[in-house]
């Protein structure tokens, strides 16, 4: 009742209607098939979201509680490195409803799970193969360049443990 | 960061949209973000950028005039808590030119009567309240103001309406005291004193036999739980005995007092109240939550008193601050902290109770849960020496009244508590609330620490649980969440069905289909073959328990394991499961297998109804059921057969969508067709047209219809299931002489009440087969109060 009536005298203000944690981030997958706008537009009716920064022991019980509480959740992807098959740091989360999503944006992007603040934002959808590292070595592109320790994310980035 | 390049879509040949935003429109989102930004921080002070502002939309009126009065409306409407600011500026604008302030009036009093029509009840109180500060601004007449509130309080006289209908009117008349009480009383003392005292014996004479389904605590020390109107009525009464005199509420106006006394008054139109009509839905009573008082904060600024007006308008306005920006948690949590008036009062303290008092209410919180964990972890990062302190404290508090507080707030409390410890390392000073080791596990206190636990747990791992907590607490420590598969020792191979799950374990192994499973399990003997009931013992328990335990332990590694499982033998589930006895006895091996995991339980049982292995009944009915009494007052469980209504409510919900849709293209498709061939006389060609939709629509029809029947008899079953176990205790502590009031029953009867509440818009539809089917006279009326309590919620 109350969008259908607030739309009969003049609507809302645009203070009450910011939502900057519920909106697209510059972001884009360049292993996207398609368009940028198609891109978008799969954006902004996604249920779909991406969550990074996971440790890498962090499991899909914890993820499902966690993201849970923002609403009923569809599936968790793990995401995994793709030479040793092992979860190398990110998931995908989809829920039946993207308001539930949207929550999630809210409210659970920038918290810790694992102790680590875990990054979410919005996915096109799960493609098979996407659930997959994309960095040289397999895991994530940002575990081969970094410099420091992370002892959630397998120590030093490839790259320097190479060295 | 790369900017979207519109270049690139020009193999897609997409249209973007770049045509010029046309100027009417760019002015109006100036003076909207003008008007919305005044009385935020700012160089200048309130008064000059008011006076500046006025003289803007002074300027603006010849052209703007209509855009000018709908932003004022709106944020009459919809930011309450800047009040005073905007009452100061069409006061302002009302001085500068009077008819503007009686078309603002005329607006104003439209918008309220669409709000009323529509149900919009918080915000027309808001509308209410701003009228009534115009009065202190000079641009409305006291004496209009006083009618207007008499015809208000004259509802309270109709007959034959809901008790919540002359609350509300009660409510808007009450509530606008603290901001106009003086002058109206100035104005107009006899006919004041008359409405206060209608208001008194309204508020004497009403029914509050609702209260204590919405109350947190249920006892009365340290803070009564008082319903709205009777705490709003103790502050206004103060009010009145200290003369009116109220010294919170920034009053902008009273700077411009020598400009907006000259200006001329405008006189409210007579109001009469649009009556009572069927469609008409009024707020629910609330009870005021209050958790602090002046002596938790003795070192600070004193906490205004409980019937203190102070405390009202505070408590309004931080809740009004949460409605604004409840999705944008850092802007929540600077407003909250940036409130006026911040060195006089506690805010700290305010701020942690009017959360906790939203996170608490019954029947629901106004927002989703898990925003207030955030925010008060935002507000936590903007005053780390403070804020955590407070929170801190208050947990104390609250862990300290545990015994009194009402079940599902205790929910709430724990999933929060949980969540937000898994946001700081767990750190918490578990010694503290070593009292609660030496209790019964069932009591309150000890039940709270396990299932705070085994939600920490869950966020994170066993053993990190173990670590965190002293060892005294092993106790109340969750189990290690394995598997428990009965086949799996040798030790057990004398059981019925072993031989059985070995085949089922290697054939699995090796990608069996479906079919082979089936031709497996046939040699499963059927231990009720002897009573066979003649419908052909479909229902073979053994074969459930060898299958389910054997793939649910090949499956145990995780949750996507035991979904897949799920997935590749659904066929032998929906075969094996099809009785209702099936249904009930897969959900109990599923228990047996999975009895120290409640989460994976949970996800099991929401996966095997979405993939209709199981039905909501079943699960209703598994929940009761002997085999799960002794993990009846769990969280787990209650969280289960929530999560199950909900599904059920959804699926309604989605399949009445979906037959509104097609009625609408129907609709359509006779829309066009009348524009498109008014001299098309065939009827014939019509009929066959519609004739596919017209088809759709019957099936949806019944479909509709059979899963509302469903979603009832759901109901019925939980209420039957309830009645059976409460009056099992009941006459059992009667012949036995044993107080009712255990534990488990306090559990179980706000389990109960925890139904009515969290689904009371579906319920209130079978109120009827209700009262003359499961909640008549005869029943106990221990139990026959929580309908009772339920019924007047709304009556």
């Amino acid at each position: 009742v109350s969008a259908a009536a607030a739309m009969s005298f003049g609507g809302t203000l645009s203070i009450l209607r910011s939502d900057s944690y519920a909106e697209l981030s510059q972001y884009r997958d360049q292993h996207f098939r398609g368009t940028r706008y198609d891109q978008e537009r799969l954006l902004r009716k996604s249920c779909t979201l991406y969550v990074g920064n996971l440790s890498f022991y962090t499991t899909e019980e914890q993820i499902h509680e966690l993201f849970g509480k923002s609403g009923d959740i569809k599936k968790v992807i793990m995401g995994l490195d793709k030479v040793k098959k092992t979860a190398c740091g990110f998931c995908f989360v989809e829920y039946y409803a993207r308001g539930d999503a949207e929550n999630a944006m809210r409210y659970i992007n920038g918290t810790r799970l694992d102790d680590r603040i875990i990054r979410t934002d919005w996915d096109a959808g799960f493609k098979e193969g996407r659930q997959y590292g994309r960095g040289r070595s397999g895991g994530q592109v940002r575990d081969e360049y970094r410099q420091d320790y992370d002892a959630g994310r397998g120590g030093y980035g490839k790259t320097v443990q190479c060295q | 960061m790369s900017r979207r390049r519109h270049s690139d879509d020009s193999d897609a040949g997409q249209p973007h949209k770049r045509r010029r935003t046309s100027e009417p429109s760019e002015i109006e989102e100036r003076l909207e973000s003008l008007i919305c930004r005044v009385g935020e921080k700012s160089n200048s002070s309130l008064e000059s950028n008011l006076e500046g502002l006025a003289g803007v939309l002074e300027a603006d009126l010849p052209n703007y005039k209509s855009k000018i009065l709908r932003i004022l409306c709106t944020v009459a409407r919809l930011l309450p808590e800047k009040l005073t600011v905007y009452t100061t500026l069409v006061g302002l604008l009302n001085a500068r030119n009077y008819n503007f302030g009686g078309e603002f009036v005329e607006a104003m009093i439209r918008q309220l009567k669409e709000c009323l029509k529509v149900n919009m009840y918080n915000e027309a109180v808001h509308l209410v309240r701003f009228l009534s500060d115009l009065v202190n601004c000079h641009v409305i007449a006291a004496p209009s103001m006083v009618a207007m509130f008499e015809n208000f309080v004259s509802v309270t006289q109709e007959e034959d309406v809901p008790q919540v209908r002359c609350d509300w009117y009660m409510f808007a008349f009450l509530s606008s005291l603290p901001w106009v009480g003086k002058e109206l009383y100035e104005k107009k003392d006899a006919e004041m004193d008359r409405l206060l005292s209608q208001a008194e014996s309204y508020l004497k004479r009403r029914q509050k036999i609702h209260v204590p389904m919405l109350q947190v605590w249920t006892a009365d020390k340290p803070h009564p739980q008082e319903e709205y109107l009777d705490c709003l009525w103790s502050q206004i009464q103060k009010l009145k005995k200290d003369r009116w005199q109220e010294r919170h509420i920034l009053r902008p106006y009273l700077a411009f007092d020598s400009v907006l006394c000259e200006a001329l008054q405008h006189n409210l139109p007579p109001f009469t109240p649009p009556p009572h009509n069927e469609d008409s839905v009024y707020p629910m009573p609330r009870v005021i939550f209050r958790m602090f008082d002046y002596t938790d904060d003795p070192e600070g600024p004193v906490m205004p008193g409980s019937h203190s007006v102070e405390r009202f308008v505070i408590e309004e306005n931080l809740h009004c601050i949460i409605k604004s920006h409840w999705k944008e948690r850092k802007t929540c949590a600077a407003q909250l902290l940036s409130y006026p008036g911040n060195n006089k009062i506690p805010l700290n303290y305010h701020i942690v109770e009017v959360i906790f008092a939203e996170l608490f209410q019954l029947p629901s919180p106004p927002h989703i849960e898990v925003m207030y964990t955030t925010l008060l972890i935002e507000l936590c990062k903007l005053q780390p020496g403070s804020l955590p302190q407070v929170l801190a404290q208050a947990t104390e508090m609250l862990y300290m009244r545990l015994d009194t507080m009402n079940t599902t707030c205790v929910d709430r409390f724990i999933n929060w508590f949980s969540h937000h410890l898994s946001n700081f390392q767990f750190r918490w000073s578990w010694e503290d609330w070593s009292d609660c080791l030496t209790q019964d596990l069932e009591k309150p206190k000890p039940k709270f620490v396990r299932e705070v636990l085994e939600k920490c747990m869950r966020l994170s791992y066993h053993q990190r649980i173990i670590d965190i907590v002293p060892a005294s607490f092993s106790v109340l420590s969750p189990a290690n969440p394995v598997c428990i598969y009965k086949y799996g020792d040798e030790s057990n191979r004398s059981l019925p069905g072993y031989t059985v799950a070995l085949c089922l374990t290697i054939a699995i192994k090796n990608k069996a289909s479906n079919d082979e499973i089936f031709s497996i399990l046939k040699d499963v003997p059927n231990p009720n073959q002897d009573d066979d009931d003649g419908e052909g013992f479909t229902f073979n328990p053994l074969k459930i328990e060898v299958f389910v335990q054997t793939l649910l332990h090949l499956a145990a590694k995780s949750f996507s394991h035991s979904f897949s499982a799920l997935a590749k033998f659904h066929e032998v589930f929906k075969t094996l499961a099809e009785s209702d006895e099936g249904k009930l006895h897969v959900l109990r091996v599923v228990y047996e297998v999975w009895k120290n995991h409640p989460q994976m339980i949970a996800v099991l049982v929401d996966k095997m109804i979405r993939t209709q292995i199981v039905d909501c009944a079943a699960v209703a009915n598994w929940i009761f059921s002997s085999e799960l009494a002794h993990d009846f007052t769990r969280f787990y469980i209650w969280e289960i057969l929530h999560s199950t209504i909900r599904k059920m409510n959804k699926h309604v919900l989605k399949i009445h969508k979906e037959l509104e849709e097609t009625k609408a293209r129907l609709a359509r498709q006779h829309k066009r067709r009348d524009s498109d061939d008014d001299d098309d006389d065939d009827d014939r060609s019509t009929d066959r047209e519609d004739g596919p939709l017209e088809e759709q629509i019957e099936r949806l029809q019944e479909k509709v219809e059979s899963a509302q029947s469903e979603q009832k008899n759901l109901f019925l079953v939980i209420f039957q299931r309830f009645i059976m176990l409460l009056t099992e205790h009941l006459v059992r502590c009667e012949t036995g002489g044993i107080d009712v009031f255990t534990p488990w029953y306090k559990s179980c009867i706000e389990r109960l009440q925890q139904i009515f509440l969290q689904h009371h818009q579906i319920i209130q539809q079978y109120m009827v087969t209700l009262e003359n089917l499961l909640f008549t006279a005869e029943l106990d009326h221990h139990i026959l109060a929580v309908f009772q309590q339920f019924c007047a919620l709304q009556a």
